[in-house]
């Protein structure tokens, strides 16, 4: 029997499970680094996130859409990683269940599941918990190798907390703020630092990026112009102010930065879909971190700046577009 | 010339599957009986001039060209005629075909068979044309477009380009490739005559890069011959499509619903230009062409030189049958090829492979949410968005699919080999055009 079909008959390869997988495959060096930063506690946070998102989804699906599971593609478990990522090692397991509802049921599948949400699900489990649980969501964790089975919680401050308490008048010089004193680079390069689960290592999230751009998942647009932005106004600041808070490898290396802007903003869903619509949406979450992080009441500036232009990638898909070929008409 | 040029929107890279590139051009043969349909181009179908029961010629000719943009059909065999009606074609459909019992090979007295290579070009513009017309050739890189309408130039238009298409960007496909290591004097010979129906002196051979001998035989051949020159143009599908073929070559881009020739631009494929060859120096009607038999499933996949009419079963069963694997068998390339539902269906003047793919090659997973990953964007060669194609046409919004230029896709289908989530995004673009034509009457 001879089989009929359109044209045409060849496929690539890479089909949606596939290209899940591989951002999974991307995530795990960073997952590997918090381990071993934050011990068997970030373990169980990366765990219980996972399965409570890909709980939820399938719960959701096959008995309030009554629906075929579609969990098997992947896309769960990648918000439940990246919704552990943002967390810190210290959540309570039952605060982790309610961001995986606000990130699946609100965010996924309240707009009609994969392919329609207009904001990052993952970023708006975050953003729900960190409203709702300012404590718990930002009490820090010391990193160390040494303790991996050590759940004693020793606190600990992220690089961006401590810039944010330097006092503007005597910070020129000084690079010690308060208690404590800001890492070196190499600390927050390999991401000995603390913060979140995922945030930390910028080392191990561009393994991550490198790994998404060779199996071209996704294009280096996003990522190089978010970063870009964020370090080249920090620099601009930093030259003209020689104000510490502005030091730019410092915010190029901490925070959420290099987490929002290799796996969040890239999202398929989420962000635009040609060329110059992402690098519109990459500028203007670079602006957006550099404007909350520096001129607002939070340290941190990724998460939301992500989710306000989330909202405007219906807008930018309208206005930014190839050219058609063979026309004028930008 | 060592810059390698390409087109600068999209593209794709599928896998090449080159595996017939080293294997020579061989004779099919000739089956026992032939069917020759009488539409083999663009165009009104070809007035049948036998009946039942005539004697015909290899060359004679047995329908004539219906108006202007129609093509003259010429038997590829000798024998007797036994049916002029409706046979089931390659998509299942009744096609009015001529039915021939091969008796012989006995040719037309006019054709010269000889393997001498005629260089001098006595002939008038109006001579040559008149012989390509009367030669049955039509473009046989796929759109069967007739060549002498293609080669007339209206006053008003002045053409300073001519390109030899010899990209081939399909997947398995060598036939293109092959010819133009085999017959490579008589391709230059081809963009000479063209040259001379134009009025230009200079013809650029486009290749791509992934042909070497190709490239090598027409860089030996093009340097005795002033004004035809090789481009090497970088491996990239959709190459071989005119208007891309255009950007790639001279960076021209043709207007949206304009010719080739609204640029000064004139693109013949090279399988064509060898038939022009052979109309004009040897009047050798188009009754044979080059068919590359291949696919995974094929086990003994070759080049063969084949009379138009040959039933593809017959060329099949050469290479070594249909194996139980095979779940499709292809007519053209994987890309923009039919799946045959008749595999005794004839080769045609358009024909440029047969192909045996497994189910592993061309099984196609069902349609799943789009997850706006943009990758149809970035592989579309026009600049179009076939995911909004998609919705549009689903939801019917026909002037939306007009607004979005729905009528610029050339159906290459990049979008729908690139798509993850499996979406038939070619069957909607062509749905979607299919859609606004209709509105437009």
């Amino acid at each position: 029997m001879l089989k009929i079909s359109t044209a045409p008959h060849l496929h690539s390869s890479a089909d949606t499970d596939t290209l899940m997988r591989g951002v999974i495959i991307a995530m795990l060096p960073a997952a590997l680094v918090a381990v071993l930063f934050f011990g068997i506690g970030a373990l169980k946070v990366i765990l219980t996130s996972v399965a409570a998102c890909v709980l939820w989804e399938y719960l959701i699906v096959r008995y309030l859409l009554r629906q075929p599971s579609t969990v098997h593609n992947g896309s769960a478990v990648i918000t439940g990683m990246l919704l552990a990522f943002n967390l810190p090692p210290t959540i309570p397991a039952w605060m982790i269940l309610i961001g995986a509802f606000m990130a699946i049921g609100v965010a996924k599948m309240a707009f009609g599941g994969l392919g329609k949400n207009l904001f990052n699900p993952a970023l708006v489990g975050r953003v729900f918990l960190f409203i709702s649980f300012p404590v718990q969501m930002t009490t820090w964790m010391k990193p160390s190798i040494r303790d991996f089975l050590n759940t004693d919680v020793q606190s600990g401050a992220t690089t961006l907390g401590i810039l944010k308490h330097i006092d503007a008048s005597s910070s020129a010089t000084s690079l010690t703020g308060g208690a404590e004193s800001l890492p070196d680079y190499g600390q927050m390069f390999v991401g000995y630092t603390g913060g979140s689960l995922g945030e930390v290592s910028a080392l191990a999230l561009l393994l991550g990026l490198a790994y998404m751009l060779y199996k071209k998942i996704i294009t280096w647009h996003i990522p190089f112009y978010y970063i870009g932005t964020v370090f080249l106004m920090t620099g601009i600041m930093w030259l003209i102010t020689g104000d510490i808070r502005y030091e730019p490898l410092t915010h190029l290396l901490s925070g959420g930065l290099m987490l929002g802007a290799i796996f969040m903003a890239t999202d398929y869903v989420t962000s635009p879909m040609s060329v110059n619509g992402k690098i519109v949406f990459a500028v203007g979450c670079g602006i957006l971190t550099f404007v909350i992080r520096l001129y607002s009441a939070y340290p941190e500036g990724v998460s939301f700046a992500i989710l306000i232009m989330n909202a405007f990638v219906p807008l930018i898909d309208k206005f930014y577009y190839p050219r058609v070929f063979g026309t004028g008409r930008k | 010339m060592t810059n390698k040029k390409t087109f600068s929107i999209g593209g794709i890279h599928p896998d090449k599957y080159k595996i017939t590139s080293d294997c020579p051009i061989t004779d099919a043969g000739l089956p026992e009986t032939v069917y020759i349909p009488v539409k083999q181009h663009i165009g009104s179908p070809a007035k049948i001039l036998v009946k039942k029961g005539d004697k015909v010629k290899v060359g004679t000719l047995l329908a004539d060209a219906d108006g202007i943009v129609s093509s003259d059909v010429h038997s590829s065999v000798s024998g007797e005629v036994t049916k002029v009606e409706e046979v089931e074609g390659e998509f299942g459909y009744l096609e009015s075909m001529i039915t021939i019992k091969v008796e012989g090979d006995e040719f037309e007295p006019s054709i010269d068979r000889s393997d001498d290579i005629v260089k001098e070009i006595p002939f008038t513009h109006d001579e040559i044309i008149e012989k390509i017309r009367s030669a049955g050739v039509v473009g046989m890189g796929g759109a069967g477009y007739p060549t002498p309408v293609k080669t007339s130039v209206p006053d008003n238009k002045k053409i300073d380009c001519l390109i030899l298409n010899g990209i081939e960007c399909e997947p398995f496909l060598t036939a293109d490739d092959r010819l133009m290591v085999e017959k490579a004097e008589q391709i230059v010979i081809g963009a000479k005559i063209i040259n001379k129906i134009l009025g230009i002196q200079n013809a650029v051979i486009a290749i791509d890069e992934n042909k070497p001998l190709a490239i090598e035989t027409l860089t030996q051949i093009t340097k005795r011959y002033i004004g035809v020159n090789v481009q090497i143009c970088k491996t990239k599908y959709p190459q071989g499509g005119e208007r891309q073929l255009i950007k790639a070559v001279t960076g021209r881009e043709v207007p949206s619903g304009r010719l080739p020739m609204d640029v000064g631009c004139i693109v013949q494929n090279v399988g064509t230009v060898f038939a022009i060859y052979e109309a004009v120096m040897k009047n050798k009607p188009l009754f044979e062409r080059i068919v590359t038999v291949s696919g995974d499933e094929c086990k003994n996949p070759q080049n063969f030189r084949v009379r138009i009419g040959t039933p593809a079963s017959w060329l099949i069963e050469k290479c070594g049958g249909i194996s139980d694997d095979t779940a499709q068998i292809i007519f053209g390339g994987p890309m923009m090829g039919t799946s045959a539902v008749n595999v005794n269906a004839p080769i045609t003047k358009l024909t440029s492979g047969i192909l045996l793919l497994s189910d592993r090659l061309s099984h196609k997973e069902p349609e799943q949410d789009c997850i706006r990953c943009g990758k149809c964007v970035d592989a579309c060669p026009v600049g179009l968005r076939p995911f909004l194609i998609a919705r549009y046409t689903k939801e019917n919004m026909i002037a939306e699919l007009r607004d979005i230029n729905v009528l610029d896709c050339i159906e290459c289908g990049s979008c729908a080999y690139i798509c993850p989530a499996r979406i038939p995004l070619l069957d909607y673009c062509k749905l979607g055009k299919m859609e606004v034509k209709k509105t437009k009457k």
